[in-house]
């Protein structure tokens, strides 16, 4: 299938410290074109922040990021958009003041011509169900919509890597399903790395998991494997190994 | 010799006059973040208070030292119930709303007392060093920008006044829960920095003439001051008045007392480019 | 009654009624009259200037007469110097702007925040007045043209038809050229807004983080619409020193800055005309005040701006056109500024 050797994305050594806290410990991550990864972890393992590092939101301390090979450790933060990396952010970030269509626009407009980032925008909104909401205010949909007028921005763009931070948060199991669907339609064409919480969202979704616990990569395999693993039970839950 | 020893003073003495005048804006700035651009107005109010009170007989240090505070002190009260307190939290709104009191205040003055300068004559003399005389008031003036700087910690640091309010700016809910009543610790602290404001104001007025636009004057410089100290009120006021006191003298002393200031304008804007959080946003992180 | 629902109608009607008055009103008023009317005019686009960086930018500039007193003393400089007054007509919009790039430049590109970007802008313009002020004496000369310092330059030629210096312009024309001007700034500020560039900013300043991840650089949007202003408040500049003859420091300090605040914030934020409605309310008030004793216009001005900064955040023109529009409308807290942009204001202003 992939016979492409450079991966899409590459962590090597990543380190962040914030004044005391070291929030991302000599992470080695590694994806593929159009691959779909799952990250989890408890509450303050460094999901959101690897995220951020990915982005350019934050600087690391030490470690590279390669994008296709090519170092972008050093970002400004308008390049991972223009480099091909988009994310959807925790709490969705969108123009609230600006009605659903420019949203989405704003997004294909940057890459393409007038007339095709109209096509793209009408297309994008489409595929994600919100075609119907082009002209109300983002601030006043519910979360879920919002959700998915964020994926649609993202989209818009066209770009290679999509980064997820809880997509499916806040939603019902009508939307949950709805948006693992979504997903994997995606994942033909773009890979993807998503972080969630809902054990059984990401069974629908996904073959590969990395867990991350207080900023270290400690396990990184299948499904099954993961939800099977001592390791990963005891940080979730407390239990001990015997 | 003689030269050198005179320039020290004047560099301290342009030091302490931006700690003197700054101070009331940084308790205001430090603690509410409220960026009061009428702290100009307050300082003329202050020298006016003086002038007032020694019209009428009190004694000059008693004008200075206890009037002019307590005065602006009871007009800051009165400005932060009816105007500061419906803008916390909107620092443009209150920079455009203490602007507009600035105009206010400076026609109110104008049009109770006219727009003629007055004055009072420097107090205490000079004395020589070598061929050069140096005024008494100069090293008064440095003198109780060090009480003043030394005050200010003490109050935070050891009394429970100053605790209180340290606690409240810091987290305001939990000093709710905890019987503190936020709005009152914001109007005292507001009033506190309006008195240092009317201080300077009172330790001023021997030395410029007192018309009611002085504050033009101040509001810029304390400004400057304030911001580029940074996050912590004392360290940065001492930091940042230092910084841009000695610039502001040894660049009048080189050339005229214009360029000075255009000296010390230019170093905020290099300084703010290169220390966008202050000075003490990135040394002396975390003191006082 | 119709609101202004969409972005062109309120355009056209605000170009119409400028075209009719261009053509009309002097036929009704005396060349004096003319004459106070064409200051209104001129102070409209410098209000223009700022409604446009602060509105729609969301930049925070305090200090905008810095860029009007560089066009004025621009044009007075390079007139007495070079006598037909075509290239310093160009050059007192250029050098305003070359200068906004620059400070622009180290605002933007040090991605300093409102709060500091309104010390740094209100510091400018302290510089400025300073400099300039300190430059009486016949020492200071640029080429022909003595500074005058606190006295100010008088006797600035008027401008000519280009090429012509003894054809120079007439009450009449000043005010043709101005009200022409003014429609021109309108109509080429309005295009831009509604252009993809104009998108980009209004999406930067409602959430610069979203538009950054989108792969926009923002402080390249910043730079250009700061520039803008910068030249637009210089081409105000430029017509004022033509409209008096004379240009002073007092055009650089707090005072100015502070009128030109007061009457963006009196005609609201969220349109390009509100500021024009400030200005010209603002200027005829304070005129009004000029003719009596008891108060004074800094009293008068100041109340007006605690007044609307407490009561009226919006401004008049956004407050009365939702008041005339909108029934049932979500009244939303007063934010924070810079220029928030309510949900209302944007949809009253670029509807699409």
């Amino acid at each position: 299938m992939s016979s492409d050797s450079t991966p899409l994305i590459e962590t090597r050594g990543l380190n962040v410290r914030f004044g005391g806290v070291h929030a991302t410990r000599d992470v080695n991550f590694t994806l593929a074109e159009a691959e779909l990864r799952c990250v989890i972890g408890p509450n303050g393992a460094g999901k959101s922040t690897f995220f951020k590092l990915l982005t350019g939101q934050v600087k690391p301390t030490s470690g590279h990021i390669l994008f296709r090979g090519k170092d972008i450790s050093r970002m400004q933060p308008h390049d991972p958009g223009r480099l091909g990396i988009g994310i959807k952010t925790q709490v969705p970030s969108l123009f609230n003041g600006l009605s659903v269509w420019e949203n989405v626009w704003l997004s294909a407009q940057r890459v393409n011509s007038p007339q095709r980032a109209k096509h793209v925008t009408h297309m994008t909104l489409e595929r994600v169900g919100m075609l119907a909401e082009s002209a109300a205010l983002t601030g006043t949909l519910a979360h879920g919509q919002r959700q998915w007028v964020e994926l649609a921005v993202v989209l818009a763009a066209d770009p290679p890597l999509i980064l997820l931070d809880e997509p499916a948060a806040g939603m019902s199991d009508a939307e949950v399903a709805r948006t693992a669907e979504l997903i994997l339609e995606i994942n033909r064409q773009h890979a993807l790395v998503v972080v969630e919480h809902d054990m059984s969202f990401i069974r629908m979704i996904a073959k590969k998991v990395t867990v991350l616990h207080q900023g270290q990569v400690i396990r990184e395999d299948t499904p099954d494997k993961i939800m099977g693993d001592p390791l990963v039970q005891q940080i979730y839950l407390g239990k001990k190994p015997h | 010799m003689d030269l050198a020893a005179v320039v020290v003073i004047q560099v301290l003495y342009g030091i302490a006059s931006l700690v003197i005048v700054s101070a009331g804006l940084a308790v205001i700035f430090g603690m509410m973040k409220v960026i009061n651009l009428a702290h100009g107005e307050f300082v003329m109010l202050g020298a006016y208070a003086t002038l007032g009170a020694i019209k009428v007989g009190i004694n000059l240090w008693v004008a200075i030292f206890i009037v002019a505070p307590v005065v602006v002190g009871l007009i800051g009260v009165v400005l932060e119930r009816l105007v500061i307190r419906r803008l916390y939290g909107r620092m443009v709104d209150t920079m455009l709303a203490t602007w507009g009191l600035s105009l206010l205040l400076v026609g109110i003055v104008t049009s109770v007392f006219g727009n003629t300068t007055a004055g009072i004559s420097t107090p205490l003399g000079s004395f020589s060093i070598g061929a050069y005389s140096v005024a008494v008031y100069t090293l008064l003036i440095i003198a109780v920008a060090i009480v003043l700087g030394l005050a200010l910690r003490a109050v935070l640091l050891n009394t429970q006044l100053g605790l209180i309010a340290r606690g409240t700016m810091q987290n305001p809910a939990m000093a709710d829960a905890l019987g503190i009543s936020p709005s009152l610790v914001y109007m005292i602290t507001f009033a506190v920095g309006a008195a240092l404001s009317g201080l300077a104001g009172g330790l001023l007025a021997p030395l410029t003439g007192v018309v009611p636009t002085m504050g033009g004057a101040f509001i810029a410089k304390a400004f400057i001051t304030v911001i580029g100290g940074g996050p912590a009120i004392l360290a940065g006021l001492i930091g940042a008045s230092t910084f841009f006191g000695a610039i502001n003298q040894i660049a009048a002393f080189v050339s005229t007392p214009v360029i000075g200031e255009v000296a010390l304008l230019f170093a905020a804007i290099v300084m703010l480019r290169l220390l966008p959080q202050g000075i003490t946003g990135r040394f002396f992180k975390g003191s006082l | 009654m119709a609101r202004f629902a969409t972005s062109w109608k309120s355009a056209a009607v605000c170009i119409a009624i400028g075209v009719l008055t261009l053509i009309f009103l002097p036929t009704f008023i005396d060349d004096f009259t003319l004459i106070e009317v064409t200051i209104y005019l001129v102070m409209a686009i410098l209000a223009m200037s700022l409604g446009f960086i602060w509105g729609f930018g969301g930049i925070l500039c305090f200090g905008q007469a810095a860029f009007f007193g560089l066009g004025a003393y621009t044009y007075a400089i390079t007139v007495v110097n070079l006598g037909d007054s075509t290239l310093p007509f160009l050059l007192s919009i250029a050098v305003p702007a070359l200068f906004a790039a620059l400070l622009g430049y180290v605002i933007f590109y040090g991605r300093l925040s409102d709060v500091y970007m309104g010390v740094i802008t209100l510091t400018v313009t302290l510089i400025l007045f300073n400099l300039v002020n300190s430059t009486a004496g016949p020492a200071w000369k640029i080429g022909n043209a003595p500074l005058g310092g606190f006295n100010g330059i008088p006797a600035i030629p008027p401008l000519n038809w280009p090429g012509n210096t003894e054809q120079t312009i007439t009450p009449r024309g000043m005010f043709n050229l101005s009200l022409g001007l003014v429609i021109l700034v309108y109509a080429g500020l309005r295009a831009l807004i509604a252009s993809p560039v104009g998108h980009v900013v209004v999406a930067i300043k409602e959430n610069e983080q979203r538009a950054q991840l989108l792969g926009y650089d923002v402080r390249v949007y910043k730079l250009f619409v700061f520039t803008l202003g910068g030249g637009i408040a210089g081409l105000a500049g430029c017509l004022f020193a033509n409209w008096g003859s004379f240009t002073s420091p007092t055009i650089f300090g707090l005072a100015q800055s502070a009128q030109i605040i007061i009457w963006v914030i009196v005609g609201g934020l969220g349109t390009l005309v509100g500021p024009v409605v400030g200005c010209m309310l603002i200027q005829w008030l304070t005129s009004q005040i000029g003719t009596q004793q008891t108060f004074n216009s800094n009293l008068v001005l100041g109340a007006i701006l605690v007044l609307f900064v407490l009561l009226v955040p919006k401004g008049l023109v956004p407050s009365i056109g939702s008041l005339l529009g909108r029934i049932g409308s979500r009244r939303p807290r007063p934010q924070e500024r810079p220029g928030v942009a309510t949900h209302e204001m944007l949809a009253e202003e670029k509807q699409a």
